[in-house]
């Protein structure tokens, strides 16, 4: 997965990997064996799927709606409870090390942005210092001059990016993204996308993106996966170097050979 | 949005008032002219001065005060019942499953077709009013209560138990500001019917209180005290709601609806 990049990337790439793959495995690994979920006995969402995302690794998942491609990661984060098989996570799996950003930014509106984050700290340590943590959060989003703010008087996306400092004041090991900027608008979403690269390789944690933007996938991932009817269609590694241009041709051609599968079974 | 200039909020204050201050002179002229009899209308400044002689004795402070004593038990009591089961309800399929549906049947029941029976059981003592009273503010306290707990968002409570929020954080944190909205209209709604019931209740069997006054001043066919009194009801209303309004705001500033509100 770490092939050969462009000579004028290395030394960069070289310190961006170092950071996102840390040696003290901080970063959680996923495994799923042979897990299937059905709903209410219904025919079953997932079909014995089985998959390792080791720690550190980006992970896109796309797929038409109703795939399922929501429910792997509600599996994962435990929001559901497989009908067979298993999910394991190793590395230092708490509550609070592994987050997830949902596709509306679900704040509480009678709380302050900077209160808002601070729910992501739980009851860890005092009012004060979680509000300082808060802050620093915050900071990471770009979003500091907003910290005393009712959520109602932000934009759609500082509240997304608000429930991202939220996602990430307590350094997760793992945070999931299921189509968190699937309701901004495309610039927003390009910022975001940035954002969330930068914040990514800074703390090394597991990311696994859920969304139907092959283009998103295809400017963040280290691996897609394809989900079709509950299993792993393709599963391909992502080598081009960061940050990653928009346009470039290798993508596109990644970026083609993805909707092909996807559209192939219109 | 306007600049609150001093001249522009004077303007603000004044507009709601330009109305009931127009009303108050035709009124005035109509009854000075003779054009109305002052047998069926007092003039307005003949209820002026009956409120004058009347905070004057005392008779009026009186008055007041027990029916606003009266109106606020009654509203503590049906109004604490209703919000507790309100709450219950919310938040217990089965206690919701228990007394919901003898709620609403209850519900259907005119309270104030009660007022034969309640004289039987509490005679005309204070027990009857406070009774009264607090079964009409209990509905819709208890209504609203419920349906704000059930219209909070579940992505918002999801969200609350992906985050680690155990339930009484919940409750305090996600469940009760959501509902918290849908709460004050039931105050609202519940001052409205507090009032009501009340004068109704102190105007057919009473010994004090404003309802009393009014019925006393009819027998000695004091129109302006009859008057006086049917607008010191309005003002109580008034009050009321304006100070719902006032907690509404502070509680609620969070929510760009009530802002400026």
């Amino acid at each position: 997965m770490t092939a050969s990049t462009a000579p004028s990337f290395e030394t960069a790439t070289d310190t961006a990997r170092a950071a996102s793959r840390p040696a003290t495995g901080r970063a959680l690994s996923v495994t799923l064996r042979r897990l299937t979920k059905a709903f209410d006995g219904g025919a079953p969402v997932i079909r014995g799927l089985d998959l390792h995302i080791p720690a550190g690794q980006f992970v896109a998942v796309v797929g038409r709606s109703g795939c399922g491609k929501s429910t792997v990661l509600r599996l994962i984060l435990g929001l559901e409870e497989p009908t067979s098989g298993l999910v394991s996570l190793n590395g230092s799996d708490t509550r609070a090390s592994k987050r997830i950003m949902f596709q509306e930014p679900r704040l509480r509106p009678r709380a302050r942005v900077v209160d808002n984050v601070a729910v992501g700290l739980g009851r860890e340590g005092s009012r004060a210092e979680r509000r300082a943590r808060a802050r620093a959060a915050l900071e990471e989003v770009g979003l500091t001059a907003k910290a005393d703010d009712w959520p109602a008087t932000l934009s759609g996306g500082q509240r997304q990016r608000v429930a991202l400092a939220r996602a990430l004041v307590s350094r997760p090991a793992l945070l999931a993204l299921d189509e968190p900027l699937g309701a901004l608008d495309a610039l927003t979403r390009i910022d975001m996308q940035a954002m969330i690269e930068r914040i990514r390789i800074e703390q090394g944690f597991t990311a696994i993106l859920v969304t139907h933007d092959v283009g998103e996938a295809v400017a963040l991932a280290d691996r897609i996966l394809v989900i079709e009817d509950g299993a792993v269609a393709l599963d391909v590694d992502v080598d081009a170097p960061r940050p990653r241009r928009r346009g470039d041709p290798d993508l596109a051609a990644l970026e083609g050979r993805i909707l092909d599968q996807l559209l192939a079974r219109a | 949005m306007m600049r609150p200039t001093p001249l522009g909020r004077l303007r603000d204050t004044a507009v709601p008032w330009l109305l009931p201050v127009a009303i108050l002179l035709g009124w005035q002229a109509a009854v000075s002219t003779g054009l109305v009899s002052n047998r069926f209308m007092p003039a307005p400044l003949d209820v002026v001065r009956a409120g004058w002689e009347a905070a004057r004795t005392g008779e009026l402070w009186t008055n007041l005060w027990v029916s606003t004593l009266r109106a606020l038990s009654g509203f503590a009591v049906g109004g604490g019942i209703g919000f507790a089961l309100g709450l219950a309800n919310g938040l217990s399929r089965l206690s919701e499953r228990l007394t919901d549906t003898s709620v609403q049947m209850v519900r259907n029941v005119p309270h104030l077709s009660l007022i034969p029976l309640v004289i039987l059981w509490f005679g005309i003592d204070e027990g009857a009013k406070l009774f009264l009273v607090a079964l009409g503010v209990f509905f819709p306290i208890y209504a609203n209560t419920l349906h704000g707990i059930r219209s909070v968002d579940p992505q918002l409570i999801e969200m609350g138990r992906v985050y680690g929020m155990n339930r009484r954080e919940l409750f305090w944190r996600v469940v009760l500001p959501g509902a918290l909205p849908s709460i004050f209209v039931g105050l609202r709604y519940g001052l409205g019917i507090m009032w009501l019931t009340l004068i109704v209740a102190e105007t057919i069997s009473a010994n004090s209180g404003l309802g009393y006054m009014a019925m006393q001043a009819r027998e000695f066919m004091l129109v302006d005290v009859v008057v006086l009194a049917i607008l010191i009801y309005a003002l109580l209303g008034k009050v009321a709601d304006s100070l719902t309004r006032l907690l509404e705001r502070t509680c609620l500033a969070w929510n760009p609806a009530y802002r400026n509100g």
